[in-house]
């Protein structure tokens, strides 16, 4: 007797009703319907450019490009070819979005943590300037900083001058550079040198917490080393590091850095934007650590800078750190907001600059978003790891 | 036998109760507390009354031309003279009526949703906003029917254009990311899938790259002889963009619902589009209101960047009267206005999402 026959068994249901038809049917109708879709983009998009005699094809990247780029990071100049701009356009990009990150981690902390200070006025001040920086739109506050504030300085001649040292103009803002001289190099081995002792000393006092119970004052002995084995070095080499400041020469000036003020703008705007958003991640991840932890914690005698470090920190960052991430991605998504002020970002030189000198629309846009895309799913992946990693471990 | 009376209880001493009481408790609590208001205070005051100055004190509001401003305080003239092309940008001056109607008709939708009313009103008021408000405005504003004169989009800009961009964008961003979350949490891999690509794929790269491919390749893509105008291209790209953010936030919420109410509710033998409908969107919508609410103002605020491809929103409005020679240096003036208008509208939507959030929870906790 095959088991079909079974008395109570069910009647099986009708093809259009049984769900596992239904499904193998709706998903064969889902791949068909963007099969094609994508093949009629295709036939369209060879079709048009066809009509239009666009050619395709990358070898657009070794010809020469011919235009100049007002700031460039690594070497560049107009004989140079228009592989050399993508790479120009992506080394500006990560930089503007690498200080931005930097930079709005900690204002954002620094806010966040000010938003629940006891004192009311610490407290109202933060909250001003979060309701203010996140309802008002980035591109805005670009162009208040560019055009209003940076602007509207004075020309190279009547820079607004600090110290001697640093000169804000309309040109953009001249800082003191240094120059390292030879015999610098033992510096910065010096520096490794601190950095690596320093970790293998917090190891093993560590373990030999663990062991014994006592505990090893590493943070003191990191405070003094770290500056203190490359000044020692500085100082046994004879001063090999000197600096460059900025000088007054003609209409401009010579010498230090000189951050133009596309550059600040963006890095202003972006920084004061996104830190208002991580000042209320950081907010949401303290107040999620239930006070009871606390309490917990200096009932076992934990004294309150510990209780900080050991217990408050390392749970608030677990709600912390994921929105985190994200809001840099979208600090580095937003830095192509860059051209609308000019700076030669990715979006800037390549998909603006070298799109409409070559016409090659599909070549150019395709590798630009691949560049956010590579971006986007990199950091993603190692957030999903980071976040198995701490994630509650429950049943 | 004499009772004992007892005295009135004495009020707490001056120091324990009202202003000083709550200023020693929120500003001088500590001696480093005390150093610290004071240090912020004093910044506040050299860092706000300038400003204050130069925008209130000195301002001039009301006037004729660049002639009635005071060179060292706010020309808020310039705005109130071009005020006209700030809010309807190039629409032929003849016809404003029919913007203006179509503002009357938003604002009926829109701000009795902020005073209390019964639910079914509120009901009626939002099926007005999805289908008679879009269609009567879209006709208003293009016109071609009924005998109204037809208007190019090129012409609409200022906060009308900020408008139309931001309500559309909205209201079909909303059920394209509903549908690819519920895509996503699929049990048929291949919707699965290609949920998953589009989602990822539209959140992984900037606005931008999505306006600059919206207009240099959107014409490429479609067949010969179909055209979009520039303003409906910006609308489809901000529109998925902003979809695929909706779905991330509809997804969390999905996922945040015990897996006993779905049980349950297939256990009641409902079928698929009636357990979501009925049982599990109302649950999960409500709690991702904070994070619509967020990913609406987003939308609200990324509906600027179409001035990168050539559309006047507000921004865009603005910042073209801006190099206008007559008027001498009105940039901090003009900014400040559009980022006026812009606040007004993503804080008070934040607002409305709070009181949202609360009236809607039953108190129940998972």
């Amino acid at each position: 007797m095959s088991l079909d026959n079974l008395p109570n068994q069910p009647p099986r249901p009708k093809p259009w009703n049984d769900p596992r038809v239904r499904s193998v049917f709706f998903q064969i109708v889902a791949v068909l319907a963007v099969v094609w879709f994508g093949y009629t983009l295709f036939q369209n998009t060879i079709t048009n450019m066809e009509s239009r005699g666009i050619r395709t094809g990358f070898d657009f990247l070794d010809r020469t490009a011919g235009f100049g780029i007002i700031m460039s990071l690594i070497e560049y100049d107009e004989s140079m070819t228009y592989g050399r701009t993508f790479l120009v356009g992506l080394a500006n990009t990560l930089l503007v979005s690498g200080l931005g990150i930097l930079f709005a981690t900690v204002v954002g902390f620094i806010v966040g943590i000010a938003r629940l200070s006891t004192n009311w006025l610490v407290a109202k001040v933060a909250l001003a300037y979060i309701e203010i920086f996140r309802n008002v739109p980035l591109l805005l506050q670009i162009f208040f900083w560019y055009f209003a504030v940076l602007g509207a300085l004075p020309a190279p001649r009547q820079a607004i001058n600090l110290g001697d040292l640093v000169f804000m103009s309309n040109r953009g803002i001249m800082i003191p550079a240094p120059v390292f001289e030879p015999g610098s190099g033992l510096m910065g081995f010096a520096l490794i040198l601190a950095l690596v002792f320093i970790f293998f000393l917090a190891r093993w006092a560590r373990r030999r917490q663990a062991a014994t119970g006592q505990i090893f004052p590493v943070l003191p002995i990191a405070l003094v080393l770290i500056p203190g084995l490359p000044l020692l070095a500085y100082w046994l080499m004879g001063s090999p590091v000197s600096w460059s400041i900025p000088e007054l020469g003609g209409f401009r000036f010579r010498g230090g850095i000189t951050a133009i003020p596309e550059l600040g703008a963006l890095l202003l705007a972006l920084t004061l934007y996104t830190a208002s958003f991580i000042a209320e991640i950081v907010r949401s991840g303290i107040t999620s650590v239930s006070h009871g932890q606390t309490e917990a914690a200096s009932a076992l005698g934990l004294p309150g800078r510990r209780i900080l470090r050991l217990v408050v920190i390392p749970q608030a960052l677990r709600v912390i750190i994921p929105p985190l991430t994200s809001q840099y991605l979208n600090l580095t998504k937003n830095s192509s907001l860059a051209v609308a002020i000019g700076y030669p970002d990715l979006v800037n030189v390549f998909m603006g600059t070298t799109l409409n000198q070559t016409g090659r629309a599909v070549e150019i846009v395709a590798m630009t978003m691949a560049v956010y895309l590579f971006i986007s799913l990199a950091i993603s992946l190692l957030m999903n790891i980071y976040n198995r990693a701490v994630a509650l471990k429950e049943r | 036998m004499a009772v004992h009376q007892p005295s009135p209880d004495l009020p707490p001493p001056v120091a324990e109760r009202g202003a000083i009481r709550w200023l020693r408790d929120n500003l001088f609590s500590s001696w480093l507390n005390s150093i610290v208001t004071v240090i912020t205070a004093y910044l506040l005051a050299i860092f706000l009354i300038p400003i204050f100055d130069w925008a209130f004190v000195k301002g001039v509001f009301l006037g004729e031309g660049p002639e009635s401003c005071r060179p060292d305080g706010a020309c808020w003239v310039f705005v109130q003279q071009r005020i006209t092309f700030f809010i309807y940008g190039n629409y032929p001056r003849e016809l404003l009526w029919r913007p203006d109607l179509v503002f009357l008709m938003f604002a009926i939708a829109v701000v009795p949703q902020f005073f209390p009313l019964p639910a079914r009103w509120r009901k009626w008021l939002a099926i007005y906003g999805i289908t008679v408000l879009p269609v009567a405005a879209y006709f208003l504003l293009a016109g071609g029917h009924f005998g109204l004169e037809p208007v190019r989009t090129t012409r609409w800009g200022g906060l009308l254009l900020t408008l139309v961009l931001a309500y559309v964008g909205i209201i079909a961003a909303l059920p394209i990311g509903l549908a690819l979350a519920l895509g996503r949490r699929s049990h048929m891999p291949v919707i699965r899938g290609i949920c998953v690509t589009f989602i990822e794929f539209w959140r992984a790269v900037p606005l931008i790259t999505i306006l600059f491919m919206a207009s240099v390749m959107l014409p490429l893509f479609l067949p010969s002889g179909v055209t979009f105008d520039r303003l409906m291209r910006a609308l489809v790209g901000i529109t998925l963009f902003q979809a695929a953010y909706m779905a991330e936030v509809v997804r969390g919420g999905l996922q945040a619902i015990p897996k006993g109410q779905y049980e349950a509710a297939e256990a009641l033998g409902l079928g698929y589009w009636r357990r979501m409908r009925l049982i599990i969107l109302p649950q999960a919508l409500k709690i991702v209101i904070p994070g619509i609410a967020n990913t609406v103002i987003s939308l609200f605020k990324d509906t600027t960047l179409v001035l990168i491809i050539g559309l006047f929103d507000l921004l865009g409005a603005v910042k073209s009267t801006l190099s206008d020679p007559a008027w001498d240096n009105v940039m901090a003036e003009g900014y400040l206005f559009v980022a006026f208008c812009f606040w007004v509208f993503c804080f008070g939507m934040s607002r409305y999402s709070h009181r949202l959030e609360k009236q809607l929870d039953t108190g129940h906790r998972n």
